[in-house]
């Protein structure tokens, strides 16, 4: 009986915890989009096109073992991956089944701050940043 | 019939599958797991959690001060996650446990070395003698992928 409350106190509270989920991700993007005015005063809303464009164009400038996104995310955002250098499991980065992605700012700035070096082989800008959190949203 | 003359053989054979059935308790393949939830999610997103007694506690501060160079990755980390991770790895390192597996790994480590290549203990080759084609299996991906074979390696257990 007790665990039959807690079950539907869990179920009850889930939307809950999906939109505090949203809002902390919309923190996230409303704090890109002001780095990226900052750079250009007349940057455009973010794109989710640019995005997936930006998850599946293969790069030259960083790891050649991870030319794109795609070396460890698999070309499904919405599949899990693999780590290409140490074969460490990664959880699908699609928002719609992994909804825990994009919450934690520190931890989003952390993740792109290696990845951007590792596969454009340069830092990313809060455009493209916002870009990708964007298409992946939508995933 | 007596089963009295089969008790001590039978109690040998059962001493025995259970020392198999717990390598935790039998010693040698048994490797204390990380249990600090830091060191965990910090390591453990990128790579298994290696324990730390593979390595001598000089390694693992040696490598705590030169992660923008690790392995050829900078993975830089705010300052406070890099103290607590060395304080855990360090507390923990091979010479400080110095018993069991992380015994035979110090073996190997000269007096004074800071090691940074787990794969590269003798007495890690000593155990992976295997043709480059198994090294070369997709899911294997690299030497230090325990878990590509060793299904419970993160929990200590290396069968």
């Amino acid at each position: 009986m007790i665990r039959r409350l807690m079950l539907a106190a869990v179920v009850a509270a889930l939307p809950l915890v999906v939109i505090a989920a949203d809002a902390r991700r919309d923190a996230i993007l409303a704090d890109y989009a002001a780095k990226a005015r900052a750079v250009d005063p007349g940057a455009t809303a973010f794109s989710a096109q640019r995005g997936e464009t930006l998850f599946r164009t293969k790069w030259t400038g960083g790891d050649p073992r991870t030319a794109s996104c795609t070396a460890c995310h698999t070309a499904d955002p919405r599949a899990p991956g693999q780590n290409a250098k140490t074969g460490r499991p990664i959880e699908p980065v699609a928002v719609s089944v992994n909804p825990k992605r994009f919450t934690d700012p520190a931890t989003v700035e952390k993740q792109f701050t290696r990845d951007c070096k590792n596969v454009l082989g340069r830092e990313c800008t809060p455009l493209e940043k916002g870009d990708y959190i964007t298409f992946m949203a939508g995933q | 019939m007596s089963v009295r003359p089969l008790t001590p053989t039978f109690t040998l054979l059962a001493a025995v599958l259970l020392l198999l059935a717990c390598p935790a308790y039998a010693g040698d393949d048994w490797m204390p797991p990380v249990r600090d939830a830091t060191v965990q999610k910090e390591c453990g997103t990128c790579h298994m959690t290696f324990q730390p007694g593979f390595l001598p506690a000089r390694s693992w501060s040696r490598m705590m001060g030169s992660l923008s160079d690790h392995f050829g990755e900078d993975v830089t980390l705010m300052n406070d996650k890099i103290e607590i991770i060395r304080a855990y790895l360090t507390a923990n390192a091979g010479d400080v446990v110095n018993q069991g597996r992380a015994a035979k790994y110090m073996h190997w480590v000269a007096p004074g070395g800071t090691p940074q290549r787990i794969t590269e203990n003798p007495d890690f080759l000593r155990k992976h003698r295997f043709p480059e084609s198994v090294w070369k299996d997709p899911k294997v991906v690299t030497k230090s992928n325990c878990l590509a074979c060793h299904s419970s390696a993160e929990r200590g257990v290396f069968k």
